[in-house]
């Protein structure tokens, strides 16, 4: 047994005894059954698995403690009221706030971060991680790094653009179905179940297949395919509250649609929406990305992360991390917006009881 | 007779604590209680009392998010709090049984009644599955339950809601229990099938010489109901004393305001000049939702200054007549009549004007008002919207308005609906309803959310508001107090069609309809004694349901 | 209304969607900006020879002969031919179609119960230390791409310790436990994606079941635990589950087209994606109709049994 699998083995059953006499049930049960866990990784695949096992663990506790900080940060630099709520927040929720924030970051100050630009040829394809390439060069020789920082700004740009054309016209029809009632219901009612009888993936492919794959093409198209889902969420919301005695009040007033809507409906159902808007944008993303990784989406040479996976997996079969790292971006966006949608949905029902 | 059986519930220093926003509150704060075997002991107070969750705790039961913090409950000898929850459950079903105030929510779906009925004593040995059938059938045919042979083979969606009710009881009893916690067994029904109910478990605790505790708010059930009583407040005991001293003694002030309620009542106005054009008249209207028909020919006036109450039970039309006056609902005969002038059926061609004249107070103050307005907003919005004040002129109205509910204006000006009680929030939906100056108002069940006491300062607010404004108000309600205290005519609604109209002094006093004889009979009242001759009065075999054919 | 006539309802709710739907597949192509045939053959094409295929592909018939020529042959398994190579649509789509059919059975087969099983524990369990856990790794699973789980998998299991082949080459005449082990990554793949939203769906169903009343009152009667879960709850649960197995499968179908092109894996997805890149209209159409049967069959499945399941409609008054 190498030194590595006696320290590791140590710690994890010296951190099992701890929690147990301290009696943190919780927190022993995970450790004991990790270790529990890692025995049988180590006899299975040897000590490499024990590395990676180790390696989870370490960037577990590392983003655990960012968010920790994180969370203390905004508590003691925000207002009053908003630190309030911020210091009930899990850690999940906090981590995710502090990913969104570097992605943001990344976005709007790419040309400043990024080394060089992103369709810049710098060394030799596939080159090797260097001084002067962090992560090395992609198939024509690009920087990587570069690439990745610029992909933050055009794949989550496209799809922050896309969700909010999806959003804005599913969320109007919504509320405006919600509100009006009657044929207009059933018809948009209607148009949305026939959208939402195909698959998203596979008509956003048929679609762009006859209106040619360019940026305008792929942003119209999946807003179109994606303002169904918004319309649902916005028209159960809506039809919720439409019919509450303040909304029949209203109208027995003689108040006008639109007040209707913008005074009476919209304020009820800001948390809601919002945190479909999170929602909404995750899967965009995520099909966007597809669409991109698939060659139909975001074209070269602009530097996007579905792309840049694809163009890069054959370093895959070598071993090669690298390729990953684009894909590895996009998911943790992802699992960073979920975690903020997760506590708003929270907050939003546990402030009605 | 009870006090020398021995003592079968001992519960002392009682403390329950419920979760919200991961912090811990105390919601019943140390109470005791004794109850011997055979006893009948009512818990009554207000919502917010903790009189269910002393129910259920009874049964070594808290609900998720509450937890038993001190105090011990001792059932014949054994102590719950501290028993583990296999002993708890050997004794739930078996010893101590619990009938739910929503039978049709707390009947599992998916199984027939008489599956339901037979698990308790098949799980804890008492009967075969073949026993228990049997004798469910027996206490059907207790319980009055139509076809005892055939209804424990429905699905609970095939019964009736009273009949669902005493089905639970029976399930309740199929163990013979020493204790049966009824928590509001009839509150969610209406009067006349409340009452063949209220005999029926009345009949069968008598019979079976079970202890029982009945939680209500209701005084005038728990009068009949039970042989002690205790008041609770907001987790905390008032005062306990046998039912009969209770009523007519109550030590505390609090119990004497409860039962003060009652007695509220505005003089009668004389009745109408002839020739007197009414300021809304209901004319022959029919309405249908869809193809089912819920009015048929309806005719009532409303005079300038008085109020009308809209008597009935659910399914009579009364909220159906208001929907249609208020243009919601087009009728699909008749007239509503405006000073004597036709208005439009669909309030979206009335005009501006006609709007404003009619205003409604609804049942639910939580519903009625937008939840992220504020106060100012929500009365300011249909004085501006209709008398086109802005600015100071329009927060002076404002504040006038709120002076007029009773609400010191600086204070509630700029509040959320989330920031007020139950009876503030009604004022404000009453302030709302002023603010457009109207002449008439409906005022759909507007105390029945309300406890008594708040109920009775909305009351009087109105009748005050009615003095000074000269108001006519439509009042509909299901609850004949009310409608004894504030109403000037009556009309009593069966199925959609008027069953008698006419001043309330005559319709207080025979001869009635038939119908309207039923439904006055059938309020309970304080005397503890009344539930007996009423049921002398009308035979054992004529009460609700079948009085009603 | 009974049972027979909303089960009947919602058949034909779901047979106008179909017909509906292969309107939209069948129209959008004729929306195309242009001639068909210039499109295929692009600008440099000769007058001629645009003509040429234009009366190959019967571009000369109005548009409502050709799709009820289409959609005759669609329902008699005829999808007509390929632009790319000429050969018959529904000879390429066989096969593979079964090839998806199969990598979808395998991943369904593992995160079906799995997913189900997690879901009623972290229910039962909720605020635990296993539901806190349960709910992080299916959130990140969610948000992760197909691709990442499966470029991920491949770097684990194929790579690094070469224990499966990375490329999934399954052929008809492969030996089942072999077509199995060859599907494996791919299957598994779709089943983290899969297990993840399917447990959150069941977790939710039975959270919202166990706070009913008469789950109260069942524990109030002194009925055993795993009673009140067994007798009371299942029953109708059933209804909640249903509705999400058959909405994961239909997910899974979307899952699919990116899993295939991850793995190399003969599938409908593999092709529809060539197709679409080499603009084979037809093959297009007829993968995307397939798609979209598959999808729409899946949620009337759904439907159904919700109707089934729900006692109130099973045994009217």
């Amino acid at each position: 047994m190498s030194t590595f699998a006696i320290v590791f083995y140590t710690l994890m059953i010296g951190a099992s005894c701890v929690a147990a006499y301290y009696h943190r049930r919780d927190a022993f049960l995970v450790l004991f059954s990790l270790t529990l866990a890692s025995f049988l990784l180590g006899l299975l695949g040897g000590e490499v698995w024990l590395r990676y096992v180790a390696i989870a663990i370490g960037l577990f506790f590392a983003s655990a403690g960012l968010a920790y900080s994180f969370r203390e940060f905004l508590v003691q630099t925000l207002p009053r009221e908003a630190a309030k709520v911020m210091r009930s927040a899990p850690l999940t929720a906090s981590f995710g706030l502090f990913v969104i924030l570097v992605y943001v970051v990344a976005a709007v100050f790419a040309p400043v971060i990024a080394p060089y630009g992103e369709a810049e040829v710098i060394g030799s394809s596939y080159a090797p991680p260097d001084d002067k390439m962090l992560l090395g060069g992609d198939q024509l020789g690009r920087d990587m790094f570069s690439r990745i920082i610029y992909g933050a700004r055009n794949t989550v740009g496209i799809a922050v653009l896309t969700t909010a054309i999806a959003f804005l016209v599913g969320s109007l029809a919504g509320l405006m179905a919600a509100t009006l009632g009657g044929w207009v219901d059933q018809a948009l009612g209607r148009v949305v179940d026939t959208l939402m009888a195909i698959p998203q993936l596979v008509f956003a492919l048929l679609l762009l297949t006859i209106v040619g794959t360019n940026v305008v093409n792929l942003i119209l198209v999946i807003a179109l395919l994606y303002s169904p889902l918004v319309f649902r969420l916005a028209r159960a919301v809506a039809g919720n509250i439409v019919v509450m005695d303040y909304i029949e009040a209203a109208r027995l007033r003689g108040e006008k649609t639109s007040y209707l809507i913008v005074r009476e409906i919209l304020p009820n159902a800001t948390a809601p929406l919002v945190a479909e808007f999170g929602l909404r944008f995750c899967f965009v993303f995520l099909a966007i990305s597809a669409l991109s990784f698939l060659g139909l989406g975001i074209q070269p040479p602009t530097a996007d992360w579905g792309s840049m996976v694809r163009e890069n997996a054959t370093l895959i079969s070598f071993g090669e991390m690298i390729p990953l790292i684009p894909a590895a971006a996009i998911a943790l966006l992802t699992v960073a917006v979920n975690f903020v949608v997760d506590w708003m949905l929270h907050l939003s029902s546990g402030l009605k009881e | 007779m009870a006090r020398e059986r021995g003592l079968l519930l001992k519960i002392r220093g009682l403390r329950i604590e419920g979760r919200a926003d991961e912090k811990w509150f105390e919601i019943v704060h140390g109470v005791d209680l004794d109850l011997h075997r055979g006893e009948v002991m009512g818990l009554i107070g207000e919502s917010g009392a903790g009189k269910s969750t002393i129910g259920l705790a009874a049964m070594g039961f808290t609900r998720d998010g509450c937890r038993i913090s001190d105090g011990t409950i001792e059932f014949d000898g054994m102590e719950l709090t501290s028993s583990p929850e296999e002993d708890l459950r050997m004794l739930r079903g078996a010893r101590i049984a619990y009938v739910a105030q929503s039978a049709a929510a707390s009947f599992n779906p998916a199984h027939k009644l008489i599956d339901q009925h037979t698990a308790a004593p098949v799980q804890h040995k008492i009967r075969t599955r073949r026993e228990s059938e049997e004798d469910a059938m027996e206490l059907y045919r207790r319980l009055r339950l139509p076809n005892p042979e055939e209804i424990g083979f429905r699905y609970p969606h095939q019964v009736s809601g009273g009949q669902l009710q005493r089905a639970m009881t029976a399930m309740a009893m199929s163990c013979r229990p020493d204790l049966i916690i009824f928590d509001e067994p009839t509150t969610a029904l209406d009067v006349t099938t409340q009452i063949e109910v209220l005999a029926a478990i009345r009949d069968i605790v008598d019979q079976f010489d079970t202890a029982a505790l009945y939680i209500t708010h209701d005084l005038a059930v728990v009068a009949q109901m039970a042989d002690r009583i205790k008041v609770l407040l907001r987790g905390d005991e008032v005062e306990e004393a046998d039912t009969r001293s209770m009523l007519s003694s109550p030590q505390e002030e609090y119990t004497k305001s409860l039962w003060a309620v009652r007695s509220f009542r505005r003089e009668q106005k004389p009745a109408v000049g002839a020739g007197e054009t009414p300021v809304i008249s209901v004319s022959g209207v029919s309405a249908a939702y869809g193809p089912v028909r819920v009015l048929d020919d309806v005719s009532f006036d409303i005079h300038r200054g008085r109020t009308v109450a809209v008597v009935g039970e659910s399914g009579s039309g009364k909220s159906t007549a208001a929907r249609c006056i208020t243009g919601l609902l087009p009728p699909t005969a008749g007239e509503i009549r405006y000073h004597g002038e036709a208005l439009p059926a669909s309030f979206r061609n009335r005009t501006k004007d006609q709007l404003r004249q009619a205003q409604m107070i609804y049942q639910m103050a939580d519903t009625a008002l937008n939840p992220k307005k504020r106060i100012g907003e929500i009365i300011g919005r249909p004085v501006a919207f209709y008398s086109g004040r802005r600015g100071a002129e329009l927060k002076k109205r404002v504040d006038e308005l709120l002076d007029e509910i009773e609400l010191e204006p600086s204070q509630y000006y700029h509040r959320l609906p989330s920031e007020l009680s139950g009876g503030q929030k009604q004022r404000v939906g009453i302030a709302r309803a002023l603010a457009a100056e109207p002449s008439f108002i409906i005022c759909d069940e507007v105390t029945s959310a309300l406890d008594q006491l708040v109920a009775e300062g909305i009351l009087r607010l109105l009748s005050r508001l009615q003095d000074e404004l000269d108001l006519a108000y439509m009042f509909i309600t299901h609850d004949l107090a009310t409608v004894r205290s504030i109403a000037d005519d009556v009309v009593v609604m069966k199925e959609g069609r008027v069953v008698e109209a006419g001043p309330k002094d005559e319709m207080f006093r025979p001869p009635h309809h038939e119908y309207t004889d039923l439904l006055l009979s059938s309020v309970p009242e304080m005397d503890p004694d009344w539930l007996d001759h009423l049921l002398e009065q009308r035979g054992v075999d004529n009460i609700g349901e079948a009085a009603r054919k | 209304m009974g049972v027979v006539s909303l089960v009947a309802k919602r058949l034909g709710l779901g047979l106008v969607t179909l017909l509906v739907v292969s309107i939209i597949i069948f129209g959008a192509v004729e929306l195309l900006p242009g001639d068909l045939a210039q499109q295929i053959l692009g600008q440099a094409a000769t007058p001629e020879t645009v003509k040429a295929l234009r009366e190959d592909l019967g571009l000369d018939r109005p548009a409502v002969v050709r799709y009820f020529d289409w959609l005759g042959g669609a329902v008699r398994g005829d999808f007509g031919f390929s632009l790319a190579n000429k050969r018959s649509v529904a000879e390429q789509l066989g096969p593979r179609f079964a090839n998806t059919l199969f990598l979808a059975a395998v991943a369904a087969a593992f995160s079906i119960p799995i997913s189900i099983l997690l879901g009623v524990l972290a229910a039962l369990w909720r605020e635990s230390v296993f539901d806190r856990i349960a709910n992080v790794s299916t959130l990140t699973s969610i948000s992760s791409p197909e691709f990442f789980l499966g470029y991920i998998l491949i770097l684990f299991f194929a790579v690094l310790n070469p224990w499966f082949p990375s490329i999934s080459s399954v052929t008809a005449d492969m030996p089942f436990t072999e077509r199995v082990f060859v599907t494996l990554l791919p299957a598994l793949t779709l089943t983290l994606v899969v297990i993840a939203h399917m447990m959150r769906m069941t977790r939710a169903a039975i959270i919202a079941l166990l706070a009913s009343p008469y789950i109260e009152m069942a524990r109030l009667k002194g009925e055993p635990r795993w009673k009140v879960i067994a007798v009371h709850a299942l029953p109708n649960a059933l209804a909640p589950i249903i509705n999400v197995v058959a909405l994961n499968l239909a997910y899974l179908i979307t899952g699919v087209v990116l899993v295939e092109i991850v793995f190399v894996y003969p599938g409908v997805g593999q092709l529809l994606v060539d197709s679409v890149t080499k603009r084979d209209f037809p093959v297009v159409q007829a993968c995307c109709l397939v798609f979209a049967a598959t999808y729409i069959l899946l949620n009337l499945v759904a439907d159904v049994g919700v109707i089934l399941s729900n006692p109130r409609l099973r045994h009217p008054k």
